[in-house]
């Protein structure tokens, strides 16, 4: 059977690309990704046997930015612990207690403003917020313009301003741990961190003392490592932290999207033309 | 002013559930002598004569002709909030009292409440987080799945200043709107959301994905949304209320969702509110209920109290009444 093999669809990360499983499927052709994060696979010993990698990037940018838009209305109006209220058998809270955040004329800080991060700016500024983002590269004038963002050079600068903070970068050597101690101590007390990249951006640890001690004032978290996280992590207490299990794009049509895009993908490879979204080694 | 004391204003209570905010309490004391109804109901016969405002916080004290009756000196009535279908206004203005409400500035925190429920609905996030947090998990099943928001259709049912503020919203998230209102709104207004006016309401319920009540309580709008309206809508849509309970039928709405009649229901409001807590709609795994904090966020909450002082200090100086109601 391994030698009928000629391309691998990978599911939610899933079979593990190792050394091994390449070595067996001599025919290989193409590996095709369900979604746009590729730092699971190991680039460079794939494309040494040969083999071409394709992400889905088109599918992915709206129903992740909703995600994203999810996760901040959530939690600045502190939706999961209202609802638990209002089924609650007691039902005894004192309202000016569970006050939620405004967010028309509150400040979002974007981290990475790729296709992903542009479009959280679409939304926000429809909700009236007021954008900056952070990015390796600015963007066009006309972009910034579109969605009125202000460009932060230094991120520290974002951070300092922002009462939302979420990041939406890929996971890269230099994005590991972006978010740690120093950083989250340059947050507003007031702020919320986002999450919707990989947990591996965060530093976890440092993450759950400045929850803890006020140093922020809450999280949300798409995505965390590992996920899921144990049973017994601190984040999971924590009142002021909702965590979803990494809904991403797991919607109905974005997964189906993203079958159409990882098919155009495998079928080109196959009749050796080129790939509509290859991901190279950089 | 010197030598003068300050008005005196009738409250339900401080503190509590629903009560004044005490951080709001000092701001208050600074312009009026504040008296809570047990207060007043233990020194009626001097407290009765003084009272000349009431400063009515998420719909209490409830104002009868009783309580009229006996406040011969009352001027004023702000109501915190934009709705005024728990005041009669008809006989409020018989006692010759004005009546003010906040209507403005709940309107970007009730359309985010209302998106935040459309995509708490959605995405499941609710149920997402107890799977992540629960002692039970041990792994995300890789089908569990959502539906799409970006691209999917939003039908507002009733498009004022909420309504439309919803409809901004939704247009950054590339839905396609329908609305349904008394009147059309102008071609302008429609353009600028892509908005399609639907005539009858049927037509909205038939083709949206999301139905989005967005109206005053009113006799017309009352039970505006029952069992023919559930079974107009698709399978597959989902029931966002941010209005008030009574628009929709809530016994049909418990046994359309029971049934799959529809998909899932998001509400910020009930009747009554809080439920009884042995109601069906908290039982229900596809509901979102959230107790009534459409405009409870701390910014808000503060100016919707300095309105109200305002609307009290101006009707008690004879002047016109910011934000006042007219029956």
């Amino acid at each position: 059977v391994g030698k009928k093999v000629q391309a691998i669809y990978l599911w939610w990360h899933k079979p593990v690309i190792d050394k091994e499983l390449l070595q067996s499927l001599p025919n290989l052709k193409v590996i095709a990704n369900s979604g746009v994060g590729m730092d699971h696979l190991d680039l460079k010993l794939v494309a040494s046997f040969g083999v071409k990698m394709a992400n889905a990037p088109r599918a992915v940018s709206s129903t992740t930015a909703d995600t994203g838009m999810a996760l901040l209305l959530a939690s600045a109006r502190r939706l999961v612990e209202v609802h638990n209220i209002s089924i609650s058998p007691s039902m005894e809270y004192c309202e000016a207690d569970i006050l939620g955040v405004k967010l028309a004329g509150a400040t979002l800080g974007i981290i990475g403003m790729g296709s992903i991060g542009y479009k959280i700016a679409l939304r926000a500024k429809a909700f009236e917020m007021k954008i900056l983002y952070h990015n390796r590269t600015r963007r066009k004038v006309q972009d910034e313009q579109a969605v009125d963002a202000t460009y932060c050079r230094r991120i520290d600068s974002l951070l300092q301003q922002a009462d939302f903070v979420m990041l939406v970068v890929s996971l890269t050597p230099q994005t590991h741990k972006l978010i740690g101690k120093k950083e989250l101590e340059l947050m507003k007390p007031t702020a919320t961190l986002i999450n919707i990249s990989r947990g591996a951006v965060v530093d976890q640890e440092a993450l759950v003392a400045a929850l803890q001690t006020g140093v922020i004032r809450a999280a949300a978290l798409d995505v965390t490592s590992p996920e899921p996280l144990p049973r017994d992590h601190p984040l999971l207490k924590l009142k002021n932290v909702i965590i979803t299990p990494h809904l991403g794009i797991k919607t109905d049509k974005a997964t189906y999207m993203i079958t159409e895009e990882a098919v155009e993908n495998i079928l080109a490879a196959l009749s050796g033309l080129p790939l509509p979204s290859e991901v190279l080694p950089s | 002013m010197e030598g003068q004391e300050l008005p005196y204003v009738l409250v339900d209570c401080i503190g509590g559930r629903i009560g004044v905010y005490e951080d709001h309490v000092g701001f208050l004391k600074k312009r009026f002598h504040l008296i809570t109804m047990k207060e007043y109901l233990e020194n009626k016969t001097v407290l009765s004569k003084k009272i000349r405002a009431i400063y009515m916080w998420y719909h209490k004290p409830a104002i009868d002709e009783e309580l009229l009756q006996s406040l011969p000196n009352l001027k004023v009535v702000a109501s915190s909030g934009v709705g005024i279908d728990h005041l009669d206004l008809k006989l409020l203005s018989s006692y010759g009292v004005k009546v003010s409400n906040t209507p403005f500035i709940v309107s970007t925190d009730t359309a985010d409440m209302g998106m935040a429920l459309l995509l708490a609905s959605s995405r499941r996030l609710v149920e997402g987080h107890e799977m992540a947090v629960s002692p039970d998990t041990e792994y995300f099943p890789a089908d569990w799945l959502g539906v799409e928001v970006s691209g999917a259709t939003l039908g507002i049912v009733g498009m004022g200043t909420i309504g439309y503020k919803v409809a901004e919203r939704a247009k950054a998230f590339e839905m396609k709107i329908l609305y349904h209102n008394r009147n059309q709104r102008k071609k302008e207004e429609e353009s600028a959301v892509g908005a399609v006016y639907c005539k009858k309401i049927d037509d909205l319920l038939q083709q949206s994905d999301f139905v989005l009540l967005a109206v005053n309580l009113t006799p017309q709008t009352h039970k505006l949304i029952g069992k023919r309206e559930l079974e107009l809508m698709k399978p597959t849509a989902t029931l966002i209320n941010i209005s008030r309970g009574l628009i929709v039928d809530q016994d049909a709405l418990v046994e359309a969702l029971q049934n799959k009649v529809i998909k899932a229901a998001a509400l910020d409001v009930t009747y009554p509110e809080p439920l009884p807590r042995d109601h069906p709609l908290l039982k229900l795994k596809n509901v979102i209920i959230t107790p009534h904090i459409g405009s409870a966020t701390k910014t808000t909450r503060w100016v919707m109290m300095e309105e109200m002082a305002e609307s009290i200090e101006a009707g008690l100086a004879g002047l016109p009444v910011p934000r006042e109601v007219l029956p």
